[in-house]
């Protein structure tokens, strides 16, 4: 590998890095918008369900535990979210956030003072109110740690959704694995490693502002 | 159903024939055959040791717990059959240790039962700052504050504060001076008692301590493994004969350097 070809080859094709950043970025966000609307609520709702609780839980783990190559494979024969392209991966990457929204929602939800929650119904709040005015803002600070996490591994696995020709940085990795290519390769590990460090510091220091002890 | 507690109706507190026992395997009774009356405007004094049900009594007086067998009525209604929300918006609790909401600023805790009941920002305010002052701590210092920056004393003032602001006819205490030095201690009980008498609410008042007890007292119960053993107006509570009564009276007296 020659840093300097790469550097060179990074300024030539900088229009295309950045296009394929952009669509990349666009795919996390949209997946990780999907999985926000559906973990967070789903963890409020499971607190009150115990029954729902070990299944909504362990779906969301058996999801983790396939190989994310696999789980794209998995995707597309199956009608209306499968196929090849953008709807697929981003299918996939959904159920790859999910587990870690879904557990840090219900761990800070239940993980509060009890003496707190106590309180709270000693002084006649119902449950709808203890859930939004104590339970919820107290768990901010552990459920934006989740999310966190979903971010960073979405942007990871991201990468391979372009297996199935959903575009993004993997485009380069795989191009670059094709043909035994350093600075293609580069081209799309280098700003996908940018984005979850940048995408780890902003969340981490929004989720310091959010702590109360 | 009972829908609202009323300060024009009598706040008597009644327990009929009330035992508890926790919901597993072992039954264990924390409360058993209580019957007790607590007339309108009573300071009623729970004394016990650690361990002895008063929480729990006062629990099964705002329907957090509800009684395996016997009943408690409030207002002559039992609370079994209360609405749980309006029966404790009636009711001032202080918790054993303060329960503030961590989230809240000290006027945002002061302030929440008025809130929940529909009372706008400005009469809020007003209130929060009355009830700080009451309970001798400075609105401009600490209304901002979050409870992280109090000192457990003040922690249990705001708790205190907190009970008072929708002025509840009846007021649950459990040990709201525990956390205290003596000497802050002893203002506060001096205070609390003027209070009582201007205040004229029906109070259950928790304490280990039979100091505060004989001070604050109308009437003292005491209790001993769920069960109430003696109950007395002050002046007699002393002269008691139970050993339970004669554990605590000789926790009165000190012997400087007796165990050194
Ligand atoms: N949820 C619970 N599960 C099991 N045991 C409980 C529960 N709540 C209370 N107890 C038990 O019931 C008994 C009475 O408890 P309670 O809290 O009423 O005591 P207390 O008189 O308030 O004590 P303290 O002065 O230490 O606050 C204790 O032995 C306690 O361990
Ligand atoms: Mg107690």
């Amino acid at each position: 590998m020659n840093p300097q070809t790469t550097w060179s080859f990074f300024i030539d094709h900088r229009d295309e890095i950045v296009g394929a950043t952009l669509d990349h970025l666009t795919l996390v966000i949209i997946a990780m918008l999907i999985a926000i609307f559906i973990g967070v609520p789903l963890g409020m709702f499971i607190v009150q369900r115990p029954a729902l609780r070990a299944i909504a839980l362990g779906a969301a783990s058996i999801f983790q535990t396939i190989p994310s190559l696999a789980l794209f494979g998995f995707l597309i024969p199956i009608p209306f979210i499968g196929g090849i392209g953008k709807r697929t991966a981003i299918v996939a990457l959904v159920l790859y956030a999910l587990l870690p929204i879904l557990r840090n929602t219900y761990v800070g939800l239940t993980g509060i003072d009890p003496a707190v929650l106590e309180a709270a119904e000693a002084m006649g709040m119902t449950r709808a109110q203890i859930l939004f005015r104590v339970r919820f803002p107290l768990a901010l600070a552990v459920i934006l740690a989740g999310i966190r996490t979903a971010t960073i591994i979405t942007i990871g696995v991201a990468t391979i959704a372009a297996a199935i020709g959903a575009g993004g940085l993997g485009t380069f990795i795989f191009r670059g694995v094709a043909l035994v290519s350093d600075s293609l390769i580069l081209a799309g590990a280098i700003p996908a490693a940018l984005l979850a460090l940048l995408a780890d510091f902003l969340l981490g220091l929004l989720e310091r502002k959010l702590k109360v002890s | 159903m009972n829908t609202k507690i009323s300060a024009a109706a009598t706040n008597r507190i009644e327990f009929r024939g009330v035992s508890f026992h926790i919901n597993d395997i072992l039954k264990r009774l924390i409360v058993s055959g209580v019957s007790l009356e607590i007339p309108h405007g009573e300071t009623l004094v729970l004394l016990g040791r650690s361990g002895s049900g008063k929480t729990t009594l006062l629990k099964l007086m705002n329907g957090m717990l509800l009684p395996t067998k016997g009943e408690v009525l409030v207002q002559d209604c039992s609370t079994s059959s209360w609405d749980p929300i309006r029966l404790r918006r009636g009711i001032g609790y202080v918790i054993q240790d303060a329960g503030l909401f961590p989230h809240f600023t000290v006027a945002e805790n002061v302030g929440l039962v008025p809130s929940l009941e529909g009372w706008d920002a400005s009469r809020t305010a007003a209130r929060v700052e009355e009830m700080l002052h009451l309970v001798g701590l400075d609105a401009r210092e600490f209304a901002h504050r979050h409870p992280r920056e109090l000192s457990g004393g003040q922690r249990q003032r705001v708790g205190v504060a907190r009970a008072l602001a929708a002025d509840p006819p009846i007021l649950l205490m459990d040990e709201p001076f525990g956390a205290l030095d003596p000497v802050t201690r002893a203002e506060l009980q001096r205070e609390f008692s003027a209070l009582v008498r201007r205040l004229g609410k029906t109070i259950v008042f928790v304490t280990h301590d039979l100091r505060e007890a004989l001070l604050l007292a109308s009437r003292i119960v005491l209790l001993e493994a769920g069960r109430i053993v003696a109950s007395a107006a002050p002046q007699e509570f002393l002269r008691l004969d139970h050993p339970e009564v004669r554990a605590f009276t000789s926790s009165l007296t000190v012997t400087p350097g007796a165990f050194a």
